[in-house]
C-alpha cells in the first residue's frame, strides 16, 4: 500500500513539474504557433542557475531562487523572442529550427559551465520531515511541488480568463487577425506570452530540482514528455496542459517502476489512442 | 555539360581511394552514408513539405537491429539486413500512421516524440540494447566474398550503395508519383479535390524515405561496427535535416552537399573545440538567418544570373 501512495505522490509531483513546463510550451504554441523546441532547455538552465544561487549566495533559498531565475529565464526568453524570432515571423519552420538551435547551444553552455555531474538542489530544510497522514508518510516536499502547480494553474487561469490582458491573449489564440484589426496589440502580447512560458520553465527547473536535481540530459529527457502532454492535451489549451501532464506523470512514474525497460514504450500508448480518436488534442479547439 | 560534369565527378570519387589516404578515405565514406541519411530524409522535407525531427529513428532503429539479429539471433549479416530493412519499413509504416494525422509543426512534434521514445528505449531496455555501453563486436558483410575489411574496399561498397540511392531517388522524384508528392506539399487540398488520396501519397514516401534511412543505418553500423542510442539522439536528426536545409531542401543535390559540409565540418572542428553541440547550434542559427534557401539552390540562383542574365 505505502509503494503505490508513495509511486502515487511522486507521478502527482512529475505531473506538477511537468504542467509547469508544458503549461508555456502549449501557450506560447497556441498563440504565437511556434513549436518552441527551447523550452526544455530553460527548465534546464532553470534548474542549474536555482542550484547555483542557493548553493553560493547566501540567504537565497528555495522559492527565493525560483522566483528569481524565472525571472532571469523570462528575460532570455524575451531576448530570443524578440531578436531573433522576430525576424522569422513569416518563416515558421525557421522558427522550429532556430529554437532548436538555441537549445543545443544553451545546453552545450550549460555543460561548459557546470560540468558533466549533476548539481542536487538541497531540499529546503523545513520541508525535509516526512508528512503523517493516516498512518502514511508522504514525503512533504513533493505535496509542495503539487501545491506548487496547482496554485501556478489556478494563477494562469485567472490571468486567461478573468484579465483583460488574457482576454486579448485568448482572442489572439482564437483570431489573430481580427484580434489585430480591433487594436490588440498582438506583437507585444507575443513577447509577453513568451517570457512568461519562459519564466515558469525557468521556476519550474528550480522547483524540480530538490527531486531530479540539475545535470546534463535534463532538457532532453523533459522535453519529450511535453511535448507528449502537449500532444495529448491539445495545443493552446491550459486545461488541457495540466490533465496531459497528470496523466503523463502518472505512466511514466508507474511505468518506470513497475517496468523499468519499457517505461518509454508504454508513454506510446496514450498518445497513440488520443492521436487516432482525437488529433486535435483532448482539450483542443485547434488543429496543430 | 551538366551530365558531363557529374559523371566526371562520379569517375573521381570512383578512383579516389587509389591516391588519397585513410584518413580521407574514411571521410568520405562517412559523408556518402551521411548524404544518403540526408536525401531520404529530404524526401519528405523537401517534396513532401513534411518536416520529420525524428529521422534518426530510421537510422537508429535499422542498425540496432541489424546489431541484434547478429549478435543475439545468429544470423548472418545479408539475412539480418533483409530483415533490419523490412522491420524498419513496418516501423515506419506505423510511425507514418500516426503522424501523419497532422501536418505542418505537429507533424515535427509527433516525429520529435515518436523518436525520443525510441532514444529513451535504447537507453533504458539494458537486456536488448545494453543501454549506455552500445553494441559492439560487429562484422561487415562480404558481397561475392570480397573482405570488405579495408578502408578503400568499404568506400567502393558505400559509393556503389550511393550512386543506386541517388539514381533511384532521383526516378522517383521524376515519376508521376513524384509529381503527385509536390502536388500535396504544395496544395493539399487542390490534389485531393484532383481525387488524390493525399494522405496515402504521404504515407507511402514516409514509408519509402524510411526505406533508405534504414539503408544509411546498415551502412553505419558496418561502419563503425558500434552502435549507441545517440545515434537515435535529437542530435543525430537534427543533423540530418540541417544538411538537408543548409543544402538546399527539394532539391537532389542539396542534401549531399549539406551533408558533406556538416561531416567536414564535425571532423574538423572536432580537432579544435570540444563544443560540437554548441558549434551545430550556431551553425543552425547562421543558415536559418543568413542562407535560408540553401546552398545549392543560392549557388544555382547566383551561376544562372552569370550564364545569361535571366533571373
Amino acid at each position: 500500500m505505502q509503494f503505490w501512495i508513495i509511486q502515487g505522490l511522486n507521478s502527482l509531483a512529475l505531473g506538477g513539474l511537468l504542467f509547469l513546463l508544458a503549461s508555456g510550451f502549449s501557450l506560447i504554441f497556441g498563440l504565437m504557433r511556434i513549436a518552441n523546441l527551447t523550452h526544455g532547455a530553460f527548465f534546464m538552465l532553470g534548474a542549474y542557475l536555482g542550484a547555483n544561487a542557493i548553493r553560493s549566495i547566501d540567504g537565497v533559498n528555495l522559492w527565493t531562487a525560483a522566483a528569481g531565475t524565472g525571472l532571469l529565464v523570462a528575460a532570455a526568453g524575451g531576448l530570443l523572442e524578440r531578436l531573433v524570432l522576430r525576424q522569422l515571423s513569416t518563416n515558421p519552420l525557421g522558427q522550429v529550427l532556430v529554437t532548436l538551435g538555441m537549445s543545443f547551444i544553451i545546453a552545450d553552455a550549460c555543460l561548459m559551465i557546470w560540468g558533466g555531474d549533476p548539481i542536487p538542489v538541497p531540499t529546503p530544510a523545513d520541508l525535509r520531515k516526512p508528512l503523517l497522514m493516516f498512518g502514511f508518510a508522504f514525503p512533504t516536499y513533493r505535496v509542495a511541488v503539487v501545491g506548487c502547480a496547482i496554485v501556478a494553474a489556478i494563477a494562469l487561469y485567472g490571468l486567461l480568463e478573468r484579465t483583460r490582458i488574457g482576454a486579448m491573449i485568448r482572442a489572439g489564440v482564437d483570431d489573430m487577425d481580427m484580434a489585430r484589426a480591433i487594436g490588440i496589440p498582438v506583437s507585444a502580447l507575443f513577447t509577453a506570452v513568451f517570457c512568461l512560458g519562459a519564466g515558469i520553465a525557468g521556476a519550474g527547473g528550480v522547483l524540480g530540482g530538490p527531486i531530479m536535481s540539475a545535470y546534463p540530459g535534463l532538457d532532453a529527457d523533459m522535453l519529450p514528455l511535453a511535448l507528449i502532454v502537449v500532444i495529448l492535451g491539445g495545443v493552446g489549451s491550459l486545461l488541457g496542459a495540466f490533465v496531459g501532464s497528470f496523466i503523463i506523470g502518472f505512466i511514466y512514474t508507474f511505468g518506470i517502476a513497475l517496468l523499468p525497460d519499457l517505461a518509454y514504450v508504454i508513454l506510446f500508448l496514450p498518445m497513440i489512442v488520443v492521436i487516432a480518436f482525437r488529433p486535435q488534442g483532448l482539450f483542443g479547439r485547434i488543429g496543430a | 555539360m551538366k551530365r558531363i560534369s557529374g559523371f566526371l565527378f562520379l569517375a573521381l570519387l570512383c578512383v579516389f581511394p587509389l591516391f588519397a589516404g585513410d584518413f580521407y578515405i574514411n571521410l568520405v565514406s562517412q559523408i556518402l552514408i551521411a548524404a544518403i541519411f540526408a536525401m531520404s530524409l529530404n524526401l519528405l522535407v523537401g517534396y513532401g513539405g513534411l518536416t520529420s525531427l525524428g529521422h534518426a529513428s530510421f537510422l537508429g532503429f535499422a542498425a540496432y537491429a541489424s546489431a541484434w539479429s547478429t549478435t543475439h539471433m545468429g544470423l548472418g549479416v545479408g539475412t539480418s539486413a533483409v530483415i533490419s530493412v523490412l522491420a524498419t519499413m513496418v516501423m515506419a509504416g506505423l510511425f507514418g500512421m500516426i503522424a501523419l494525422r497532422a501536418t505542418g509543426l505537429g507533424f515535427l512534434m509527433i516525429t520529435l516524440a515518436l523518436s525520443q521514445v525510441l532514444w529513451g528505449l535504447a537507453y533504458r531496455w539494458v537486456a536488448v540494447t545494453n543501454g549506455d555501453n552500445g553494441m559492439s563486436g560487429l562484422a561487415r558483410p562480404s558481397p561475392f566474398g570480397i573482405s570488405l575489411d579495408s578502408g578503400a574496399n568499404y568506400y567502393w561498397f558505400t559509393l556503389v550503395v550511393f550512386v543506386i540511392a541517388y539514381w533511384l531517388m532521383a526516378i522517383f522524384v521524376a515519376s508521376a508519383f513524384g509529381s503527385a508528392l509536390r502536388g500535396t506539399r504544395d496544395q493539399a487540398r487542390r490534389m485531393s479535390a484532383l481525387g488524390h488520396d493525399v494522405w496515402m501519397i504521404r504515407w507511402i514516401t514516409f514509408i519509402y524515405a524510411g526505406f533508405w534511412g534504414a539503408v544509411s543505418g546498415l551502412l553505419y553500423v558496418y561502419y563503425t561496427k558500434y552502435i549507441h542510442p545517440s545515434s537515435l539522439s535529437i542530435t543525430a536528426s537534427a543533423e540530418g535535416l540541417l544538411s538537408v536545409i543548409a543544402g538546399g531542401s527539394g532539391t537532389l543535390g542539396g542534401p549531399v552537399v549539406g551533408a558533406a559540409l556538416l561531416i567536414i565540418l564535425k571532423n574538423y572542428a572536432s580537432a579544435y573545440v570540444e563544443r560540437w553541440n554548441m558549434l551545430l547550434g550556431f551553425v543552425f542559427l547562421f543558415i536559418v538567418l543568413v542562407l535560408p534557401e540553401g546552398i545549392v539552390p543560392g549557388l544555382k540562383r547566383i551561376f544562372s544570373r552569370r550564364q545569361g542574365g535571366q533571373s
